[in-house]
């Protein structure tokens, strides 16, 4: 389901169609040209909507506090790189980075590896409990997580998982689990049946037969989910919030949030748009490189 | 080889049951007991039966943040499904038909691409970001433009009946472009021989919207309209990072997610979860009501 249009061969041009009905033709093309010109002010002024608070941000993060308080628009004077540097190590932005890159690393893989051992046994094998335990994960779907946090905390508190990275990989793992089966069970259900019957005549093992034969003709649907997982993960704030208390193991969008706080009392505005612009950044060259998997990915679950 | 098939089904779905049993669904259990319970954390809980729920029936903020989730439920959803809407029909439609297939205007994957960049960003950082635009003095995007132009500065977070619009615009702006995108997809599967036969007799642009694009894209709608109205019940990162004190000013912009946060900080554990199970049967009841009303005809093309 990529939104992708295709490229059209040079068209043959649409015969006209306005025999001896020119009148109301002529108008249906004037109320064209008034839309299409609307149109075009509207998708423009989007646009600025858009792009022009992250470039202001951009620019804001190599002015100095004078030249912030100024004048929106204008050009900081120099490139003041103090300002990035400072942010990334004095404002621990580099820290937060790299505990977010590790949390969302660990906790997407090991969603993608769970979430597709399970979907894959509840797609493809009948037993007794299968549809029990289908149900079982597609319910977390209807749940908010705000209901749970009481408790969660202090399961995560009493096995000693509190203000750990791993206890939010495990949590982060099995919030993502209900979408990750949900999707993943529809998907394997999809997969032709022969090349494992033919796998299956060979002697391979189950376990063979889903790493070796099952996954990899489930990569489109893997794909999805896992750039999903990703963004969803990445951008997580409550559990984060709620699970890690010491500030060396912040993770990115609760450090941002953090630094936002302290900038207030330092007035350290500057450092503020230099941590927002590092946090903004990767995620403008990851979207140029994905740009088509990304799309097609995140809307993968509303299409369904 | 039928040997083998069990322990492999339960090597298979150990681990991920484990998990999900252990963080997921025993939280979700308890929290409806808990609800019924005086707990502070320390002591164990102790049963008080519906005396929680009493308790919000008469608390001002519990009211208040359901208001603003009634005022969310429908901006959100309705601003941006329609903004969403024009520019996909722009995107899509609006260029008329060429070598087979319906066009959009000229530029259409750049404007696709951009808009839907504010979806990849957390929001967290989106809120970030907005603090500084909204900022009330001159070093504030929009107030920066407004002084500069000779106007007073709006105080956009600061005045209790402007803040939570607010918060919305933010929401907006970020849900747009993923829309756009979702209408895209059911806009390209819509034949342009509809749209032909639509323009022959006549239909301009905007009777080729209403009569033919709407109508036939009724289903994708139906699932925005779900999907947004889960987000205005949650809106948690972006009232706890952008809105001054976490939901104020004056609990101008709280919602239930700010209410069950700050319950569960202060250690009223049992009214935490009592908030939670409203949030729930909320949420449900929103879900169920949204498919009964919206239900329609499905339009065989």
């Amino acid at each position: 389901m990529t939104t992708k249009t295709q490229p059209v061969p040079p068209a043959p041009t649409r015969p006209p169609t306005d025999g001896g009905r020119g009148g109301a033709h002529a108008a249906a093309h004037k109320e064209v040209r008034i839309f299409s010109r609307l149109g075009y002010l509207a998708l423009i002024a989007w646009t600025v909507i858009v792009i022009g608070p992250i470039l202001w941000t951009f620019l804001a993060s190599f002015k100095n506090t004078a030249e912030i308080f100024s004048s929106p628009w204008t050009m900081p004077a120099e490139l003041r790189v103090e300002n990035w540097s400072r942010a990334w190590t004095t404002a621990h932005v580099g820290q937060y980075f790299v505990n977010s890159v590790l949390v969302v690393a660990f906790s997407t893989a090991g969603t993608m590896l769970l979430g597709s051992m399970a979907a894959y046994v509840l797609a493809r094998y009948s037993f007794f409990g299968n549809r029990l335990v289908y149900y079982l994960f597609v319910a977390g779907l209807a749940f908010p997580m705000f209901l749970a946090i009481v408790p969660l905390f202090y399961i995560v508190k009493n096995l000693g998982l509190f203000n750990t990275h791993t206890g939010l990989v495990l949590v982060y793992i099995a919030y993502s689990l209900p979408f990750t089966v949900f999707f993943l069970t529809a998907f394997f259900k999809t997969l032709p049946t022969s090349v494992a019957e033919a796998g299956v005549i060979d002697g391979c093992s189950h376990t063979r037969l889903f790493f070796q034969v099952m996954l990899p003709m489930a990569k489109p649907g893997m794909v999805s989910v896992a750039i999903f997982n990703i963004i969803g993960q990445w951008a997580q704030y409550l559990l984060p919030v709620l699970l890690i208390s010491d500030q060396n193991k912040y993770v990115l969008t609760q450090g941002i949030a953090q630094i936002s706080i302290n900038a207030g009392y330092q007035a350290d505005w500057s450092g503020l748009f230099a941590a927002l612009s590092m946090s903004i950044l990767p995620m403008i060259v990851v979207y140029g490189i994905f740009q088509r998997q990304i799309q097609a990915g995140l809307t993968a679950g509303a299409v369904k | 080889m039928r040997h083998g098939r069990y322990p492999f089904i339960v090597g298979f779905l150990a681990a991920p049951i484990t998990l999900y049993v252990v963080f997921v669904i025993a939280p979700y259990a308890q929290a409806f007991y808990i609800s019924m319970t005086a707990w502070r954390g320390f002591a164990p809980p102790r049963w008080i039966g519906f005396d929680n729920f009493r308790k919000l029936i008469d608390d001002d903020a519990f009211w208040k943040a359901v208001s603003h989730h009634g005022i969310m439920l429908v901006t959100l959803p309705l601003v941006t499904i329609a903004i969403a809407l024009f520019f996909a029909f722009l995107l899509n439609v609006a260029g008329g038909a060429r070598g087979g297939t319906m066009q959009g205007v000229w530029g259409s994957k750049f404007y696709r691409v951009v808009f839907f960049f504010p979806q990849l960003l957390a929001l967290p950082i989106i809120a970030v970001l907005f603090q500084t635009v909204y900022r009330p003095n001159s070093s504030g995007l929009i107030n920066g433009v407004l002084m500069k132009l000779g106007f007073d500065p709006v105080g956009f977070l600061i005045k209790p009946n402007l803040a939570l619009w607010s918060i919305i615009a933010v929401l907006v702006w970020q849900s747009v472009g993923f829309y756009l995108v979702l209408f895209s997809a059911g806009m390209a599967s819509i034949p342009k021989d509809i749209y032909e036969a639509a323009e022959i007799d006549g239909a301009g642009r905007v009777t080729l919207f209403f009569r033919v694009t709407l109508p036939l894209l009724w289903d994708t709608i139906q699932v925005a309209w779900v999907y947004l109205g889960i987000a205005a019940f949650d809106a948690f990162a972006v009232v706890d990072v952008l809105s001054v004190d976490q939901g104020g000013p004056d609990g101008s912009t709280t919602v239930l997610a700010e209410e069950i946060y700050r319950n569960f900080k202060f250690s009223q554990l049992g009214y935490a979860s009592a908030l939670g199970v409203a949030l729930f049967f909320l949420t449900l009841t929103f879900a169920a009501l949204t498919l009964r009303v919206t239900r329609r005809e499905a339009i065989e093309y």
